[in-house]
């Protein structure tokens, strides 16, 4: 907070005076817009500088003595390692064309949120210590000393990017100011400056599979929650099964789908389906997360969590693998994994069991998303679908960043929910597809300490979804992320209350008419289908069924 | 009602100094943006703005006088209304134009009284405005009225922002209070069925015959 | 202050070209020895520049994807917006180096009534961008038949179109004329944008102020100061086969000017911004296809990190899953 204006100040707003230059414009840390710091623990579990207890609010961030020198040490080895680094700190012509695209600078207006400043925080540095024209003519050609200050500056603003790539879609020469912000961020890991919010789950990942930190009875008790459930609403007992060795797929999602609504209906609804389908496949409690925060950390923690997913797959001896719906874990799989850990030689190019079609696109990393094997499947015609079950929901579809900008799929999902619901728009064409607008709070920025942070983020984003509510009535939004499942109900309670969250599969599922199913009353969130009328004697099974739920939980609790 | 006719005359320059005004609140290097941008999708903080205090202004000269045809149907849906009730406002609409603004500014980094000044704004921008005919046509009387309404949005504002704030804590608790259930569940150990899942990865492997 | 200070450095520059003639009558420093220094300095420099963005590794395969990906035979591929095969690329960066084409991709904006008139808009970013670099390109091409004898028949076609307008008696070469205006809308958006100003430092006012003193020189010396063209020549095709044989001093000082100027800009370049031009073929984000799925990709510096293995989880957890019913390795 600003401090206390004196009170003629309040109504008499003068032109704000021409600032001083954005270097010399020291970063105010503004509650409300940055995460807690990461605590000792987490580093210490997976052997990452420097842990310590600190409060990005302090003075004195409790760093080495030699901090600069680590810096720019690891600043040269990153130029020499990634192209993209070294070209993107070399080519910006600051002409501006991203100054207006990123979700924080509109929603926030802070000229530092622009992408092209927010990279020019790392390249001042780069020009001051890299080049030949930064160390003879120092600030005329836009270079700046690394201090502390600029230090600070660098945490504050490179954990308000989202990696979105939003930017990258617009500049001319596609800078990408998501790659720049990992570059930004390795730096600060190697002075253990990271948040909690990225780096505790990162070390639970490690640790114990998933992000959450669910433990192998807690992965499959929550699954046998959704399976009580889906039992209630079809008549119909699912029984997966885990780490079962032999089986023909590995299925492989975001771990907040097994522990929170509205993920947790995604997950029943891809039980459902592969129950439905007769799937030959198994769950891993080993490699129990599709998702990577260490993405969020460095290239190196990323891969060393993302190599689970292959050694799960040859262990089990499955022939191919399938991936639910997530954002940035599909960047991961899609960009990077083949890479860090293939070739997954042991693996079979994907043969759908079901209608025979080979996923030539995944030949060589050998992984599904689970919507281009869900969109095969009604191509082919093997689902039996009403959508009328769906009628009382007016959809609208939320790109995603990374699987928008980062991989591509865009058609798959919107025929998928073409063919399960009948009411589907279209929000504002700049908005969607390689447009489209992030929750604002990817790339670990989900925590609750920086709520202001997401909301003005995800503003942008929100206004787009009032435009289709004011419209068409629309009241519900999907999407194939984890992380929007999270992000979103929040950001739309407070934007554009009355509009729902899901999952592609949710919606799926609840139009996925299956065999020896009992008459379906409810959808899966327990809540009366269209043209239901509920009886009495219904409503007091579900309530009831509410409360024994609640119990249940509250004895877990206690 | 001299006053009236007067600012309906010179509404889109009073609306553009108000306009004005309020985008000086904003860091000067981005203030240009808000105002340039028309999308309103791509500059979603300008055109709320704009379209905001447009809305309150008409509002304003809606109230108390004589000639005003009956109040338009609401357009703008899914925003909680505020209740009724504020000294000779209608609350309910007010609420609603007054809450599109303040809503975004809660979430700025602004003070609660810098979120809320804007509406205040608008004084200054009548009195600019119309510095040569108050004194002329001896408006002082009807501009003392017209402000005391402008107080009280100020008042209804001052509830909306914090409806506002309150809601961000309460999203805040929320998240929180997911996560601890969530911690707490997982460090229990579940018991329930154990039987049933030991039995699941014999019976699979029959059913896949069945299915394939 | 960025601006004032670029646009004192270019009048230094012409200062210095002027007394250097003028008073020093250093014709030969100017003439010959400087151009040859700043061509070579543009050579090397653009080519080690090059070179080092080139041995630089590209370790992930990470376009920017804005269309449809290649995934099943019935969906509609976005072939240029992602592309998966090398064409496709191709025609990616055809689009964005000849038409900039990501540039032009944010002109969609709808005018909404609001109080005030819109500022630049992106759309004239993408025109002002596309005028000046063709313009330029123009410029450059034309200047070839000073180095060249007889004149390759291409630049007279050029030339027929550059100057299809008369002006008086003149043939106006639109070229340059162009040039000189869209280096102007350039300069004017990133004083008059607030965020484009904001961003905006010495390093991009220096090269716009220079670029407009070379059009500018240039411009006069063909309109309006006119010059020994026959000696020009002379010294140009003696500079392009490396043996001067002409007395330089016959050529009015704006010449000089002129030369000063572009030769500062050349050895300028390797050193800034411009550079741009080079970087926009290496950018990973723009030039690699969409296939990592299909086609691993190699990372040369890939290296094995600590994991934490399967074997390592069932003895944390052995118990726990046993319980669960969940099948381990050891019992």
């Amino acid at each position: 907070m600003s401090k206390t204006p004196k009170a003629d100040e309040l109504s008499k707003i003068d032109y704000m005076p021409p600032k001083s230059g954005w270097m010399d414009t020291p970063v105010e840390f503004k509650q409300g817009f940055w995460c807690y710091g990461s605590k000792a623990k987490s580093l210490e579990t997976v052997g990452f500088p420097n842990p310590r207890q600190w409060s990005p609010a302090d003075e004195d961030w409790k760093l080495p003595e030699n901090w600069q020198e680590i810096v720019l040490k690891g600043f040269k080895e990153r130029l020499d390692k990634y192209r993209s680094f070294k070209v993107f700190m070399d080519i910006c012509v600051r002409c501006g064309a991203c100054a207006d695209k990123c979700h924080f600078f509109i929603g926030s207006g802070d000229p530092k949120n622009m992408p092209v400043l927010r990279a020019e925080l790392l390249r001042s540095v780069y020009r001051g210590n890299f080049t030949k024209a930064g160390k003879i003519l120092g600030k005329l050609a836009g270079a700046r000393e690394l201090t502390y200050p600029v230090l600070k500056e660098w945490w504050y603003y490179f954990f308000q990017c989202t990696e979105c790539r939003r930017c990258s879609v617009f500049c001319p020469y596609g800078i990408d100011t998501a790659e720049i912000t990992m570059m930004a961020r390795e730096l600060l890991n190697l002075l253990g400056l990271n948040t909690d919010w990225i780096s505790g789950p990162a070390a639970n990942c490690y640790m114990k599979g998933n992000h959450l930190g669910l433990e192998p009875h807690a992965i499959t008790g929550n699954i046998e929650y959704m399976l009580d459930d889906i039992e209630s609403i079809t008549g119909i007992r699912i029984k997966p099964t885990f780490n079962r060795k032999g089986a023909e797929i590995l299925f492989v999602v975001p771990s907040g789908d097994l522990f929170a609504d509205p993920g947790t209906y995604t997950t029943m609804g891809e039980l459902m389906l592969f129950h439905e389908l007769g799937l030959d496949y198994t769950w891993s409690t080993y490699a129990s997360e599709g998702g990577n925060f260490g993405f969020f950390t460095s290239n190196e923690m990323a891969k060393r969590l993302n190599s689970k997913i292959y050694a799960e797959a040859k262990r089990l001896g499955v022939k191919w693998i399938i991936g639910g719906e997530c954002g940035h874990m599909w960047r991961v799989l899609h960009q990077y994994m083949d890479t860090w850990n293939g070739p997954a030689d042991f693996l079979e190019a994907p043969k759908s069991p079901i209608t025979g079609t080979v996923f030539e696109n995944a030949k060589s990393t050998k992984m599904v998303h689970i919507a281009e094997f869900t969109a095969d499947l009604i191509r082919h015609g093997k689902l039996k679908l009403d959508p009328r079950r769906n009628d009382h929901l007016k959809v609208t579809f939320h790109d995603s960043c990374n699987t928008s900008r980062g991989m591509g799929i865009l058609e798959e999902p919107r025929y998928i929910i073409k063919n399960v619901c009948s009411h589907f728009y279209e929000m504002d064409e700049n908005t969607i597809r390689e447009k489209t607008f992030c929750c604002g709070s990817g790339s670990g920025l989900n925590a609750s300490e920086n709520i202001e942070l997401r909301m003005r983020g995800g503003l942008p984003r929100a206004n787009a979804v009032k435009d289709v509510v004011e419209k068409y009535g629309v009241n519900m939004l999907a999407n194939i992320c984890a992380i929007d499942r999270a992000a979103l109900p929040p950001l739309m309670d407070y934007w554009v209350p009355g509009v729902g969250v899901t999952g592609v599969h949710e919606l799926v599922a609840n139009a996925l008419v299956m065999k020896g199913e009992k008459e379906r009353t409810t959808n899966l969130r327990g809540e009366p289908l269209p043209g239901v009328v509920e009886t009495r004697e219904e409503r007091r099974k579900r309530e009831d069924r509410r409360k024994e739920v609640g119990r249940r939980r509250k004895r877990e609790e206690g | 009602m001299k006053l009236y006719n007067l600012l309906s005359e010179k509404k889109s320059a009073i609306l553009n100094r108000w306009y004005d005004a309020v985008l000086d609140t904003y860091p000067s290097d981005t203030s240009g943006f808000l105002k340039g941008q028309k999308n309103p999708f791509l500059n979603p903080v300008g055109s709320t703005i704009f379209q905001g205090i447009e809305n309150l202004f008409e509002e304003l000269l809606y109230e108390k006088n004589p000639h005003s045809p009956p109040h338009p149907p609401l357009t703008q849906g899914g925003q909680e209304r505020g209740k009724g009730g504020m000294g000779g406002l209608s609350g309910e609409r007010a609420s609603l134009f007054l809450d599109n603004i303040i809503r975004i500014r809660a979430v700025q980094e602004f003070t609660p009284s810098r979120s809320i000044v804007f509406i205040l704004l608008l004084k200054n921008a009548i009195r600019e405005e119309l510095k040569n005919e108050l004194v002329e046509r001896q408006l002082l009387e009807e501009l003392l009225f017209f402000e005391s309404k402008i107080d009280d949005m100020a008042l209804l504002s001052f509830d909306i922002y914090m409806k506002c704030r309150e809601k961000l804590y309460e999203l805040k608790v929320n998240e929180l209070r997911r996560l601890t259930f969530g911690r707490l569940q997982k460090a229990d150990r579940i018991d329930k069925q154990e039987n049933d899942l030991k039995s699941n990865n014999n019976e699979a492997l029959e059913r896949k015959e069945v299915n394939k | 202050m960025n601006a004032l200070l670029s646009l004192v450095a270019v009048i230094v520059l012409i200062l210095i070209a002027f007394i250097g003639i003028k008073v020093a009558s250093l014709h030969f420093l100017f003439g010959v020895v400087i151009p040859y220094a700043a061509i070579a300095t543009f050579l090397i420099g653009v080519i080690y520049r090059v070179v080092k963005w080139g041995r630089t590794p590209v370790p992930f395969r990470i376009p920017t994807t804005c269309g449809q990906q290649k995934s099943l035979p019935w969906i509609k591929q976005s072939k240029l917006d992602n592309p998966s095969s090398t064409s496709g690329v191709i025609g990616r960066m055809l689009l964005e180096v000849f038409l900039f084409r990501s540039l032009f991709s944010n002109t969609k904006f709808e005018l909404k009534e609001g109080p005030k008139i819109a500022y630049g808009s992106t759309k004239w970013l993408w025109l002002g961008g596309l005028a000046f670099h063709w313009s330029f390109f123009v410029v450059l091409v034309r200047h070839v038949r000073l180095f060249t004898e007889p004149v390759p028949s291409f630049l007279h076609s050029i030339e027929v179109l550059d100057g299809f307008l008369q002006v008086g008696a003149l043939g106006v070469l639109i070229s340059g004329v162009v040039l000189l205006l869209a280096v102007t809308y350039l300069f004017l958006r990133r004083v008059f944008i607030p965020e484009v100003r904001y961003i905006s430092l010495a390093a991009d006012y220096f090269p716009l102020f220079l670029i407009m003193s070379v059009a500018l020189s240039g411009i006069l010396m063909r309109y309006f100061l006119r010059v020994d063209l026959v000696s020009i020549k002379e010294l140009t095709m003696g500079l392009a086969s490396f043996s001067v044989a002409v007395s330089l001093e016959k050529i009015s000082v704006i010449f000089y000017i002129h030369l000063f100027l572009v030769s500062a800009l050349f050895a300028y370049i390797p050193f800034s911004k411009i550079m741009h031009m080079g970087g926009v073929f290496l950018s990973p984000t723009r030039n690699l296809a969409n296939n990592s799925r299909m086609e691993r990709h190699i990372n040369p510096w890939n290296y094995p990190v600590k994991v934490h293995t399967y074997e390592e989880y069932e003895d944390d957890f052995r118990e726990i899953m046993k319980d669960a019913g969940i099948p381990v390795e050891k019992e």
